[in-house]
C-alpha cells in the first residue's frame, strides 16, 4: 500500500506556486502514511479499492468557464442578490470577481499565518485526506469576511475522468454574518479533493450549505474544518447524493464555549454507491450548544456510513448536545452503518443520542395509493417529505438550485 | 334512498379475508346500489374496519374466498390505487401522518390522479388552489391546514375533517367512512355529517362504519348491519340501531354461540 501511494507522489508534478511549502509538507505526510488499510478503525468500511482509484486520475487541468459550464445544463445563473466564485483546482478564483463589501482577499503573512491554523485547532493533521489536498492543491480561496455580506455561492466543479484539488479559508471576523453555499458538481469519473478551513469570532454567524452531486463513477473526499469562538453561531447543512465513493468529514470545536452548533445531513446512495460521513464536535468550554441530525437514505446495493464523534471534556460543563440518526432502507441489499461515539467526561452535561433505521413504512404507502396515487409517486413523495427537513434547512440561494428533484434520481431500485 | 333498480355498485359475496394467516373476515355478504346509504355496527374487533381496508386493497389483508364486484367487474384483482381511481374511496378510522408531504400537494396529486381517469383536465397548482378552497366549505375547514404536512399533528377530529375533504375532492362513486364520527365533537359532527349529506346523490353510495346511533340521526340510513365474528350477521332498517342503542351487543353473542361461528 505504502508503495502504490509513494508511486503516486513520484509522478505528481514538482511542488509549485503559492502552497508550495505545504504540498512539499503533505507529500511527505502521505509518503509516510500510505494509503489507509481496513485495519484503521476509522477507514474499516471502506472499499479502498475505489481509493486508490483516486491514484490513477490525472489532475484537472480544465479552466473556470468549463467549470461552470461542465455541467452548464444543470447549473443556475448567477445569483441575483448574492455573489459567485468559481473553484476547479486549476485556474484564479478571483479572476474577474469583484469582491463585495466587507470582504477581502487574505495573502501575504497574514495567509500564511492564518493558513492551517483551524485545521491544527480541530487535530486534523495526519488525515488522510487532509494530507491528500495538501500534496495536491496549488491554490487557496482565502477571504476575510467583515460586518454582514451577501450570500456567497462557491461552485466546484470537476471534469470528466480528472481529479480536482480545492481549497477554502474564511476568516469570518467578530460579529460578522456570512452565508455560503458550496456546490460539489461533477461529471462521470471526476474526484474532488477539497478542504474547508474557517475560523468564526466572537459572535460571528455562518450557514453553510453543501449541495453535492456526484454522478456516474465520481468521488468526493471533502474535509471541513471550523473553529468558533464563544457566542458564534454556526450552521452546516450537507446533501449529497450520487458518489461512486464519498467521505464527508466535517469537525467542528468550540474554542471556548458558549457558542451554538447546528449539523444537519443528507445523504442518498444508490446502485454501488459508498458514503461515508464522520463528523467531530469538540467542546473545549463550557455551555456549548449542538444540535446534530444525520439522514441517510441506502438505495440498490449502496453503503452508508455515519460516525457521529461528540466530545466533551472536563472543561466544558453544562454542555448540551443533541445528536440524531435516521436511515432509511430502501432495499434489502442497501447496507447502513451508524455509530455515535460520544465521549464524555464533564459531569454536568446533557448529551442526547439515537439512530433508527427503517423502510418506508406500509401504512403511509398504503394512504397515499388509497387516493389514487401510484406506488412509485407514493414512494417518490414519502422520500421528498423525508429529505425535506434537511434540505429546508439549506441557505436560500439553494431553492435556485433543483436539489430535491436530483435527489431522487435514480432511488428506485 | 331505495331504489331496486338502481345500479349495483357493490357485490360483495362470501368474502373471507385473513391477516397474517388468522381468518378474520368469514363470509360477508353486502350489496350496495347506487342512492342508497349503509350502516355498519358491531362490536370493536367485529371486522368492520378490515372489511374496509380488504375493499380498498390494503395489502397486508390476503382474500381466501368469495368475490368483491365493483361495477360489475372484479375489485379484488385491481391495486388500491386503480379502486381509488375508479371511484372507491376509504375514510381511515386512524388517518396516517405524513411528514415533510405538504397537504395541499397530496389533495392535488391524488384529485388529478381521480380526474385523470374520469377523463377530466388535471388542475395545475394555481386552477387546484381555487379548487380546494372551494371544497373547503363542505366540511368548513380552515385553509390553514392546506399548508401543513398531510395530518401531522392534527387533532382527532381534524383529521376526519381532511377525510372528508377528501371526499369532496375525489368525487366518489362508492364511499366506506370508517368511523369519521369518533373524535368529532358535538358542532364538527354535524358539519361533517352535513358534508356526507352534501355529497351524497342518487349516483353513489356510502357505507358507514359506525359505534353511534348520533351520526344516523344526522345521515339517514337506508340499511343497517351488524357485524359479529367476520359475518353480517343481521340487517334491518334505522330502527335496527335504535333496537341496538337499548339492548346492546348480547343478543349477538348467543346467536354467534349457536349459530356455531366462534369469533376468530
Ligand atoms: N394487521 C392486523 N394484524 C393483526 N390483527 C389484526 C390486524 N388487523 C385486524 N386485526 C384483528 O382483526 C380483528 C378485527 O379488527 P378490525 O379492526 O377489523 O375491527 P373493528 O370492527 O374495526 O373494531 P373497532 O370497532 O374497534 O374499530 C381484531 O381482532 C383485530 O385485532
Ligand atoms: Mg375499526
Amino acid at each position: 500500500m505504502v508503495s502504490t501511494a509513494t508511486d503516486w507522489l513520484t509522478r505528481l508534478p514538482a511542488p509549485a506556486g503559492a502552497l508550495e511549502p505545504i504540498q512539499r509538507r503533505g507529500r511527505e505526510a502521505l509518503a509516510q502514511l500510505g494509503l489507509p488499510t481496513r485495519r484503521q478503525e476509522d477507514w474499516r468500511l471502506t472499499d479502498l479499492t475505489r481509493l486508490q482509484g483516486l491514484l490513477t486520475l490525472p489532475l484537472a487541468a480544465l479552466d473556470h468557464a468549463s467549470a461552470e459550464a461542465a455541467s452548464a445544463q444543470n447549473v443556475p445563473g448567477r445569483p441575483e442578490n448574492g455573489w459567485r466564485v468559481v473553484l476547479d483546482g486549476h485556474s484564479d478564483p478571483l479572476a474577474g470577481v469583484t469582491l463585495p463589501e466587507g470582504v477581502s482577499e487574505l495573502s501575504g503573512s497574514e495567509l500564511k499565518q492564518a493558513l492551517g491554523h483551524t485545521l491544527a485547532r480541530c487535530g486534523s493533521a495526519h488525515h488522510w485526506p487532509v494530507e491528500f489536498n495538501h500534496s495536491l492543491a496549488s491554490q487557496v480561496l482565502a477571504l476575510r469576511i467583515r460586518g454582514s455580506v451577501p450570500p456567497l455561492e462557491v461552485l466546484v466543479g470537476a471534469a470528466e475522468a480528472s481529479l480536482s484539488p480545492t481549497r477554502i479559508l474564511l476568516v469570518v471576523e467578530e460579529k460578522a454574518e456570512l452565508e455560503i453555499l458550496e456546490v460539489f458538481l461533477a461529471d462521470s469519473g471526476a474526484a474532488h479533493s477539497h478542504l474547508f478551513e474557517m475560523h468564526l469570532g466572537q459572535e460571528a454567524r455562518v450557514r453553510h450549505g453543501v449541495v453535492a452531486q456526484g454522478s456516474g463513477d465520481s468521488a468526493l473526499m471533502a474535509h471541513l474544518a471550523v473553529e468558533q469562538e464563544p457566542r458564534s453561531s454556526y450552521e452546516l447543512i450537507t446533501v449529497s447524493r450520487g458518489w461512486a465513493l464519498g467521505r464527508l468529514e466535517p469537525q467542528v470545536v468550540q474554542v471556548d464555549g458558549q457558542a451554538s452548533t447546528v449539523l444537519k445531513g443528507l445523504v442518498l446512495t444508490a446502485d454501488e454507491q459508498q458514503f461515508a460521513t464522520h463528523t467531530t464536535m469538540r467542546f473545549e468550554g463550557e455551555e456549548g450548544e449542538l444540535d446534530q441530525l444525520q439522514k441517510t437514505v441506502a438505495a440498490g446495493r449502496s453503503h452508508s456510513i455515519f460516525n457521529g464523534a461528540v466530545n466533551v471534556p472536563r472543561a466544558a460543563q453544562r454542555t448540551n448536545a443533541a445528536q440524531l440518526s435516521r436511515n432509511l432502507l430502501l432495499s434489502d441489499r442497501a447496507r447502513i452503518d451508524t455509530k455515535p461515539e460520544l465521549e464524555i467526561v464533564a459531569d454536568d452535561v446533557r448529551c442526547a443520542h439515537g439512530a433508527t433505521v427503517t423502510q418506508l413504512q406500509e401504512e403511509e404507502m398504503f394512504y397515499l395509493r388509497s387516493r389514487g396515487i401510484s406506488s412509485a409517486r407514493a414512494a417518490a413523495l414519502l422520500l421528498r417529505g423525508y429529505c425535506q427537513e434537511v434540505v429546508d434547512g439549506l441557505p436560500p440561494l439553494a431553492q435556485r438550485w433543483p436539489v430535491i428533484d436530483h435527489l431522487l434520481e435514480g432511488l428506485e431500485r | 334512498m331505495i331504489r331496486p333498480d338502481a345500479e349495483l355498485l357493490l357485490d360483495i359475496n362470501d368474502l373471507h379475508a385473513s391477516v397474517e394467516a388468522q381468518p378474520i373476515l368469514n363470509g360477508v355478504n353486502l350489496q350496495v346500489r347506487a342512492g342508497e346509504i349503509h350502516a355498519v355496527m358491531g362490536r370493536n374487533g367485529s371486522g368492520k374496519s378490515t372489511l374496509s381496508k380488504v375493499l380498498a386493497g390494503h395489502p397486508a389483508y390476503r382474500v381466501t374466498g368469495g368475490s368483491v364486484r365493483y361495477r360489475g367487474s372484479d375489485l379484488l384483482e385491481l391495486e388500491p390505487e386503480e379502486r381509488s381511481r375508479l371511484g372507491v374511496f376509504l375514510g381511515f378510522q386512524y388517518p396516517v401522518e405524513i411528514p415533510g408531504v405538504s397537504n395541499l400537494e397530496f389533495l392535488r396529486v391524488s384529485s388529478n390522479a381521480r380526474r385523470q381517469q374520469q377523463g377530466l383536465e388535471e388542475l395545475d397548482t394555481f386552477d387546484f388552489d381555487d379548487h380546494v378552497r372551494e371544497r373547503l366549505s363542505v366540511v368548513q375547514m380552515d385553509p390553514a391546514f392546506l399548508e401543513r404536512s398531510v395530518n401531522e399533528g392534527f387533532s382527532g377530529g381534524e383529521k376526519k375533517r381532511n377525510e372528508i375533504l377528501q371526499m369532496a375532492l375525489l368525487n366518489p362513486v362508492v364511499s366506506i367512512l370508517d368511523e369519521t364520527d369518533s373524535g368529532l365533537d358535538i358542532d364538527a359532527l354535524r358539519i361533517v355529517a352535513g358534508g356526507v349529506n352534501q355529497l351524497a346523490t342518487p349516483e353513489n353510495a356510502t357505507l358507514l362504519i359506525t359505534h353511534y346511533q348520533r351520526l344516523l340521526d344526522e345521515i339517514t340510513p337506508d340499511y343497517v348491519h351488524v357485524m359479529a365474528a367476520g359475518r353480517i350477521l343481521r340487517t334491518g332498517g334505522r330502527e335496527l340501531a335504535l333496537e341496538l342503542e337499548k339492548t346492546g351487543y348480547d343478543w349477538v353473542d348467543e346467536e354467534v354461540a349457536s349459530t356455531g361461528q366462534g369469533v376468530a
